[in-house]
C-alpha cells in the first residue's frame, strides 16, 4: 500500500507516493530520478548515499522514504546554484578531491553538513566529519585539502 | 625538439571533475532503459559440491518474473581471463566450486521480485569435501576442483636466472624468511552492475561497470556465439576497479542471456556481499626467500618460493604467478634469481588482479629482507639500496629493460623530504619507527591476454567541422584513474591547443580498440596513439593552411590555440574574413591578433573535406625467450620509494601509520595533481592491506566478513598524513616522456610500514595484516620492547 508524502528536496516541494519499506535512498534515486546519491552497500558502511536531512548527513539506505515527510533533503544536485558550483564542489573540482567520484556526494554533503556547522574546521575535525564516508581512491589526502581550501574561502 | 609545455605537466582539473561534483556524472547503476527488467543471481551456499536437481517451478510461478535460466539453459562455452585456463561457465554445470557459485539467474519486473524469485529456486546439492587453503590443496589425494587442473595446480613457474647454486657460495650474510598475505577485497565503492538490451538486428549492447570492454566484448561473443562486431560493450562512469572489474563475469553474461530469453532490456546490480563472492581481487600468498649478500651490501642472490592460493577459477592467476616472481628482477642489481612459484585452486572465491598485480607480496617480504640484511651488516638501509639501485639502460637479470629509472633520485627525494638521516639517528619516544622500501613496476603489460599481434589500442582524433575543437575516440577505460584527461591533455599538447577544446569519448568498443584499464597501461599506450592521431591531425591542418599562405607546413605551430609561423603570432586576414562571414549573428568571435585554431581548423576543412587523423600502439618487440618472459616485460617501468613513520602502542600492540613520503618516477607527469592523487591511493590501499584488510573465511569456506564494516578498508580518520613527491624521468618510449603511475606506487608501501613496525619494536611482522593482535605477540615473544 502507497502513502503519499511531501517534503521538499533541494529546496522544492515534492509530492510522492511510496510503499512504506521504500528507503529515502530508492526514492531518490528510482522516483525522483536523483541519481547523485550512490550505494555502495546498502548497509549504512560506506556512505555513498549520504544526503542532508533537515540539514544533517545521514545514510539514505538507513533512512525510510516515509521518514521524510515534511522534512528537507538536500541532495547533490542541490548544490550548485545557477549552474555555479559551490565552494565545496569548486574545492574538489581544483584540488583534485575527486577521482572516481563515487563517494564524492556523500564527501559533498558531509563535508556541507560539517562547514554549516564549524566554519573553520581542523584537520581533525575534518578527518572525523568525512570518517562515515569511505573512500578507495584518494587516501583523503586531496579531499581533506579540498575541504580545507573551501572553508578558507568561505561560503 | 625542446619545447616548454603547454598544457602537460600541469595542474589543471580533471576533465570529469564537475560531472563528478554536481551528481551528473552516471554510472552503470544510474542507468535505465525503457521496459528494463531485473536480474538477481542464485549463489551456490556450499563450497564444493554436485548439483543433484534444480527446481525453477515456483519461482517462474512468481508473477513479475520473466525468465529462469538454470546451467542447461546457458551456452556451455567455457571462458575466462587466459584463454589456456579457460575453466568457468556463465552458470554451474555439474557441481558448485565456492560458497557464491552461481547456479542460476532471474529476470523480474522489479529488482525486490527478482530476488524473491532467486530464493524460490530450489536446488539440491550432495557435498563434496573442500579444500580450503592451498595446503588442503596440494595435498595427495585432495579432493579434485576440475579435471583440468590435477593435484589442484593451475600454474606453475620454475625459472633461473644467473646461477643461484654457485652465487650461494659467494655470498658472505644469508636470510631465509618466509611471509603469508590475506586474500583481498578491492573494496571499490561501486559494487558491479550491467546492463543488457538487444536491437530488433539482434545487436547486444552492455552497459557495464568493466574495467575491459574490449575483453568483456570478446567474451559475450564467444559464449553468446556471436559475432564481435554484434556485440558493443560500453563502460559509463566506473566507480573504481584496482584489478577486480577487468575481466569478464559470470553476471554480465548471465545479464546478456537474460535480456535474449526475454526480449527485454536487463540489469542486475551486485550487492556489496556479491562484491565478495564474485572476488577477483589479491590472491592469498606465502612467500619464501632466501637472499644472500656480500659485506659490502652487494646483492648476490635471491631464491624464492611462492604459493598462492587462487580460490575456485583461474581468472588473472597465470599472471600473478609469473608477476610474483619477475617482479622482483629489478630495481636492484641482481645476477641471480631462482624462483618456483604455483598456484592452486581451492573452494573459495576466485582471485585475480588488484593494483600491483602478483607483486606485492614478494616486494614486501623482500625489503623487509633488505632491512634485515643491513642491520646485520651494520648498514643503512638506505645505503644498501642505493649500493644495489639500477638505472637507465639497465636490464634485469630477468630482460627487463629499465628504459628510464629515476630509483636513485626517488629515494634520495623521500630521504631528504622525511628527514631520514636525522630520524633514524635521534631518540624517539618509544613505539615510534620509521622505515623505508622501493619498488618498480610496469608501464603496461607488453602482450594482451589472448596470443595477437594485435595494436594494444587506436585512438582517432576528429577535427570537429564548425571548428568548435577535436574530439577524441578511444577505447580506454576511464575507472577514477583519470585516463579521459591524460586522452584530452596529451591531444591538446600534440596539437598546441588549450584543454577546452578537446572532448573525449572513451569506453566504447564501438569507438575504438583498447585493452583497458589494467598493468597501468593507459598513459603509455593509449597516450602514444592519442599523441599519434593528434600529430595527424595537426599536419593535415597546416598543410591546408600552407598552400593558402604560400609558407612550408612545418614552420607553423598553434601556440595555446593561436597560430604561430617561425614562433612569431600569425593572421592571415582573408581567412580571418571568411570566417566572419559565415558566422554573421554569432557573438565572440576572434576580431584581432593571430588566427585561431578555431578559424584555422574550420579554414583546412573547408579546403579539405572532414579531418580525421588516426594513431595506434604496439609495444616493441620485448623481452627474453624464455617461458613465461611474456609476464613482466613492459615498454617502460615506473618506480617508487616511499618512507613510513608509524606509533606502535606497546601496551596493546595497536599501529598507527603517521605519515608516509613517497616519491615516484612516473618518467615525464602529464597532470600533477592526477600524479599525485594515484601515488596517494597506492599508499592508502597498501597501508590498508598492511594494518587491516582480509578476507575471513569460516570452517565451510563461507565469507564472514563479506561487507564493509567487517572488512575494514581505512577512514578518514585511520589514514595517515601522504606525501606525493613527483620525480620526473624522460622515458623514451612513452608519450612526451610519460609513464606509469596507477600501481608502481603500491609497491613499497606495505614493506615500509612493516620496516617502520619492526624499528619501533623489533618485532618481524611474517603475516599480515600486522593486527595488534600480531604485533602485541610479537612484542611478547621479545620480552621487552626495543
Amino acid at each position: 500500500m502507497k502513502r503519499l508524502i511531501r517534503l521538499r528536496v533541494n529546496g522544492e516541494p515534492v509530492e510522492t507516493a511510496v510503499p512504506p519499506n521504500r528507503t529515502l535512498l530508492e526514492m531518490l534515486r528510482d522516483d525522483l530520478g536523483l541519481t547523485g546519491a550512490k550505494e555502495g552497500c546498502g548497509e549504512g558502511d560506506c556512505g555513498a548515499c549520504t544526503v542532508l536531512l533537515d540539514g544533517l548527513p545521514v545514510s539514505s539506505c538507513l533512512v525510510l522514504a516515509l521518514q521524510a515527510e515534511g522534512r528537507e533533503v538536500v541532495t547533490v544536485e542541490g548544490l550548485a546554484r545557477e549552474g555555479q558550483l559551490d565552494p565545496l564542489q569548486q574545492a574538489f573540482v581544483e584540488e583534485g578531491g575527486v577521482q572516481c567520484g563515487f563517494c564524492t556526494p556523500g564527501m559533498l554533503l558531509a563535508a556541507t553538513s560539517l562547514l554549516a556547522a564549524n566554519p573553520d574546521p581542523s584537520e581533525q575535525e575534518i578527518r572525523e566529519a568525512i570518517a562515515g564516508n569511505l573512500c578507495r581512491c584518494t587516501g583523503y589526502q586531496k579531499i581533506v585539502e579540498s575541504i580545507r581550501r573551501a572553508a578558507r574561502r568561505g561560503p | 625538439m625542446s619545447r616548454e609545455f603547454q598544457v602537460l605537466g600541469g595542474r589543471a582539473p580533471r576533465v570529469d571533475a564537475r560531472d563528478k561534483v554536481t551528481g551528473r556524472a552516471l554510472y552503470a547503476a544510474d542507468l535505465k532503459r525503457p521496459g528494463m527488467l531485473f536480474g538477481a543471481l542464485v549463489h551456490s551456499p556450499l563450497a564444493h559440491a554436485r548439483i543433484v536437481r534444480v527446481n525453477a517451478d515456483r519461482a517462474l510461478r512468481l508473477p513479475g518474473v520473466k525468465a529462469v535460466l538454470l546451467g542447461k539453459d546457458v551456452p556451455q562455452v567455457r571462458f575466462g581471463v587466459s584463454p589456456a585456463r579457460y575453466d568457468e561457465t556463465v552458470l554451474a554445470q555439474d557441481k558448485v566450486r565456492y560458497a557464491g557459485d552461481e547456479v542460476a539467474a532471474v529476470a523480474a519486473v522489479d529488482a525486490e521480485t527478482a530476488l524473491a524469485a532467486a530464493a524460490l529456486v530450489e536446488v539440491e546439492y550432495e557435498e563434496l569435501e573442500a579444500v580450503l587453503d592451498a595446503p588442503a590443496a596440494m595435498a595427495p589425494g585432495a579432493p579434485k576442483l576440475h579435471d583440468m587442473y590435477p593435484g589442484n595446480i593451475c600454474a606453475e613457474v620454475h625459472q633461473e636466472f644467473g646461477d643461484v647454486a654457485r652465487a650461494r657460495g659467494q655470498a658472505e650474510v644469508i636470510r631465509q624468511d618466509t611471509f603469508t598475505s590475506k586474500m583481498q577485497s578491492g573494496a571499490f565503492l561501486e559494487p558491479q552492475c550491467a546492463l543488457a538490451e538487444f536491437d530488433h538486428a539482434g545487436r547486444l549492447t552492455l552497459w557495464s561497470a568493466t574495467q575491459t570492454p574490449h575483453y568483456v566484448q570478446r567474451t559475450l561473443a564467444m559464449v553468446l556465439g556471436l559475432p564481435e562486431h554484434r556485440v558493443r560493450v560500453v563502460k559509463p562512469y566506473v566507480g573504481g576497479g584496482f584489478g577486480p572489474k577487468a575481466s569478464a563475469s559470470s553476471m554480465e553474461i548471465a545479464t546478456c542471456l537474460l535480456a535474449r530469453a526475454t526480449g527485454r532490456p536487463v540489469k542486475t546490480v551486485f550487492s556489496r556481499e556479491q562484491v565478495f563472492l564474485h572476488g577477483r581481487a589479491r590472491h592469498q600468498f606465502r612467500h619464501e626467500m632466501e637472499t644472500g649478500i656480500r659485506r659490502d651490501g652487494t646483492l648476490v642472490f635471491l631464491e624464492h618460493r611462492a604459493v598462492l592460493d587462487g580460490g575456485a577459477f583461474a581468472s588473472f592467476g597465470i599472471a600473478t604467478v609469473y608477476y610474483s616472481g619477475s617482479l622482483l628482477g629489478g630495481p636492484y642489481r641482481l645476477p641471480n634469481m631462482k624462483y618456483d612459484g604455483w598456484r592452486v585452486v581451492t573452494n573459495k572465491p576466485a582471485c585475480g588482479a588488484q593494483r600491483g598485480h602478483g607483486a606485492v607480496h614478494a616486494r614486501a617480504l623482500f625489503e623487509q629482507q633488505l632491512d634485515l640484511l643491513a642491520e646485520e651488516i651494520g648498514m643503512d638501509p638506505i645505503e644498501l639500496r642505493l649500493k644495489n639501485v639500477m638505472q637507465a639502460g639497465d636490464v634485469t637479470c630477468n630482460d627487463l629493460n629499465m628504459s628510464s629509472l629515476g630509483m636513485r633520485e626517488c629515494i634520495e627525494a623521500v630521504r631528504a623530504d622525511c628527514g631520514w638521516d636525522e630520524k633514524r639517528l635521534e631518540r624517539r619516544p618509544a613505539g615510534r619507527g620509521i622505515g623505508m622500501a622501493c619498488g618498480f613496476f610496469v608501464s603496461g603489460a607488453g602482450y594482451p591476454i589472448y596470443r595477437s599481434r594485435t595494436p594494444h589500442c587506436t585512438v582517432r582524433v576528429r577535427v570537429d567541422e564548425n571548428g568548435g575543437g577535436v574530439h577524441v575516440l578511444s577505447g580506454a577505460a576511464e575507472i577514477g584513474q583519470g585516463s579521459d584527461t591524460m586522452l584530452a591533455t596529451i591531444t591538446a599538447e600534440a596539437l598546441g591547443i588549450p584543454l577546452d577544446l578537446v572532448t573525449v569519448f572513451s569506453g566504447d568498443t564501438d569507438l575504438a580498440l583498447d585493452l583497458g584499464a589494467y598493468s597501468s597501461r593507459t598513459t603509455l599506450m593509449t597516450g602514444h596513439a592519442a599523441k599519434e592521431a593528434a600529430e595527424s591531425v595537426l599536419r593535415q591542418i597546416l598543410e591546408a593552411l600552407a598552400r593558402a599562405a604560400g609558407e612550408p607546413a612545418e614552420d607553423f605551430s598553434f601556440v595555446r590555440g593561436l597560430l604561430h609561423l617561425r614562433g612569431a603570432p600569425y593572421l592571415n586576414e582573408a581567412i580571418r574574413a571568411e570566417f566572419q562571414k559565415e558566422h554573421r549573428g554569432f557573438g565572440g568571435l576572434p576580431a584581432e591578433g593571430p588566427l585561431t585554431f578555431r578559424e584555422v581548423s574550420r579554414f583546412a576543412f573547408l579546403e579539405r573535406g572532414l579531418i580525421i587523423g588516426t594513431g595506434q600502439y604496439r609495444p616493441p618487440p620485448l623481452g627474453g625467450g624464455f617461458k613465461g618472459a611474456a609476464v613482466g616485460t613492459s615498454p617502460a617501468y615506473g618506480c617508487s620509494a616511499q618512507v613510513a613513520e608509524v606509533a606502535v602502542d606497546l601496551e596493546t600492540g595497536q599501529v598507527k601509520v603517521l605519515r608516509i613520503t613517497g616519491a615516484h618516477d612516473c618518467g615525464q607527469a602529464v597532470n600533477r595533481t592526477q600524479v599525485e592523487g594515484q601515488m596517494h591511493g597506492s599508499m592508502s590501499m597498501g597501508h590498508g592491506e598492511a594494518l587491516y584488510e582480509q578476507v575471513l573465511f569460516d570452517a565451510r569456506g563461507r565469507i564472514q566478513n563479506p561487507n564493509l564494516s567487517d572488512y575494514k578498508i581505512p577512514t578518514a580518520l585511520d589514514s595517515p598524513e601522504l606525501k606525493a613527491l613527483i620525480v620526473e624521468s624522460h622515458e623514451p618510449n612513452g608519450p612526451f616522456g610519460a609513464k606509469e603511475v596507477g600501481e608502481g606506487g603500491i609497491m613499497p608501501t606495505i614493506p615500509a610500514i612493516l620496516n617502520a613496525i619492526r624499528d619501533a619494536t623489533g618485532v618481524v611482522i611474517d603475516e599480515l595484516p600486522a593486527t595488534p593482535e600480531r604485533v602485541l605477540a610479537g612484542i611478547r615473544k621479545l620480552g621487552r620492547p626495543r
